[in-house]
């Protein structure tokens, strides 16, 4: 039972990794976490950690340079239904479309696009940055267990996820209008804050994810 | 909503925290990793690390430091001083700091800056300000205050946004250390001319000050070394004084 964590030059995965086996190790998961870059080592994972910082198109390309990574995902989210984390341009690249420095196709597994951020408060500042309040659309959802309405979260993004469907907004936060914190669908969540960076709650939601469908 | 943030700094020293007056005199005390699990559980909203050791040999220390730091508090963790190469920058995001603050070789190179950004992603690249008051104008110095630019605060933080900084760290050369407050037109007029989110640093005493540097100062964040670090006040005292003026916080 293995978390497969991707690492295609996007970031720092060290403390993603460290906050995944803390919450492993504090909830007694038997889950074994590893970073990768193989796509193949997708094959043997049980569950699929996709972060990501940056650019939209940067992430889209970094992952496209890794031979025959988009498609190992592709599958193992889509066919196989395997439990998939995205985190901020992680969970941004499960949209349909990026409009980010061009247009560019993300996955397609949430419908929708990511759009620049345009608080009615011109006063706000961009990127969105820092802790804020989520208002949980998904009570009931396992990967929310035990996460309160008006909980923070830790964000830091300058674009977000807009899905057609509102069914697919787990929780939201307020930034000069409603922007998407969580989204899912089936075996699919994605977070536009950092869980990794969010204390108690990010460790809550990490373990929930390890939890999940098990 | 968005919560403004308290950002305690450990100012450190061959892996040690210190905290200056003014840059000098500095009192040594404490381990940084049990510093930052303390703020941690106070309720800090970031952590910044500030490492004032001038060898570069002493380097492999403070990588030591951040890589505990990350396996036990997951929280934003910024780290500056002496960052002068993409190397650096990588090998203290490798370590596992979230953020890294560029100061002294933004001014000497300020290609650097956008070369980080276009490296890293905005999101982790703060560039840090240190400013003084020079006639009616603020201006940047670099050394830790040391040395005198000539280049006017305000337009030195447009270009360093324009060049990708995601943040800026405003720190008022006069007020470090002092306890006076922030200097408010400083961060004020910078805050005001950038899109960016704006630090408040240097001088505070009080947590009134703290409570000015938001609402007069327009950051949206404030941070502070000795106060924490002293005892003199916690983080959920800092956070109880700003809600009761009515400053959102977490």
């Amino acid at each position: 039972m293995t978390v497969a964590i991707i690492d295609y030059g996007s970031g720092n995965l060290r403390s993603a990794a460290k906050a995944f086996e803390r919450a492993a190790r504090e909830s007694g998961s038997a889950e074994e976490i590893r970073v990768t870059s193989e796509a193949s080592a997708l094959k043997d994972a049980s569950r699929i950690v996709l972060p990501g910082v940056g650019a939209f198109a940067d992430c889209r390309a970094g992952l496209k340079h890794l031979p025959g990574m988009w498609e190992a995902l592709d599958e193992a989210v889509t066919r196989q239904a395997k439990p998939f984390l995205g985190i901020c341009v992680g969970m941004q690249l499960m949209a349909r479309r990026g409009r980010e420095h061009g247009v560019h196709e993300g996955f397609g597994w949430i419908d929708g696009e990511v759009i620049h951020l345009e608080p009615n408060d011109a006063q706000l500042k961009i990127p969105h940055m820092g802790w804020n309040d989520l208002a949980i659309a998904a009570p009931n959802h396992p990967v929310l267990k035990g996460i309160a309405d008006g909980e923070h979260a830790y964000f830091v993004h300058s674009y977000y996820l807009a899905p057609s469907d509102s069914g697919a907004v787990l929780a939201s936060v307020d930034y000069g209008g409603t922007i998407a914190a969580i989204v899912g669908r089936d075996n699919m969540v994605g977070t536009q804050f950092h869980p990794e960076k969010s204390q108690a709650l990010g460790l809550r939601l990490i373990a929930n994810f390890l939890a999940w469908r098990a | 909503m968005l919560k403004m943030r308290v950002i305690p700094c450990l100012d450190v020293h061959a892996g040690r925290v210190v905290k200056g007056v003014r840059f000098v005199d500095l009192k040594d005390a404490g381990d940084p990793v049990e510093q930052a699990t303390l703020y941690d559980a106070q309720g800090a909203d970031e952590l910044c690390f500030l490492d004032i050791t001038a060898s570069h040999e002493a380097r492999d220390i403070l990588y030591d430091v951040v890589s505990r730091t990350a396996e036990a508090c997951f929280m934003p963790l910024t780290v500056g001083g002496g960052v002068r190469a993409i190397e650096d920058v990588r090998k203290l995001l490798l370590a596992g700091a979230d953020k890294v603050s560029i100061n002294t070789e933004a001014v000497k190179r300020p290609s650097f800056v956008q070369e980080a950004a276009e490296k890293f992603g905005s999101q982790c690249i703060v560039v840090a300000i240190d400013a003084k008051r020079v006639g009616a104008r603020f201006e940047i110095f670099t050394h830790g205050g040391r040395n005198a630019t000539g280049i006017d605060a305000i337009d030195w933080a447009r270009r360093m946004v324009t060049a990708g900084a995601g943040e800026l760290l405003v720190t008022s050369m006069d007020r470090d250390g002092t306890k006076a407050g922030y200097d408010i037109p400083l961060t004020r007029g910078i805050a005001d001319a950038v899109t960016v989110p704006v630090i408040a640093s240097g001088g505070v005493g009080t947590l009134n000050h703290m409570v000015e540097g938001i609402r007069d100062g327009h950051a949206t964040a404030v941070l502070a070394a000795s106060i924490f670090h002293f005892g003199t006040y916690s983080i959920q005292q800092a956070k109880q004084g700003m809600r009761h003026a009515g400053i959102p916080v977490r």
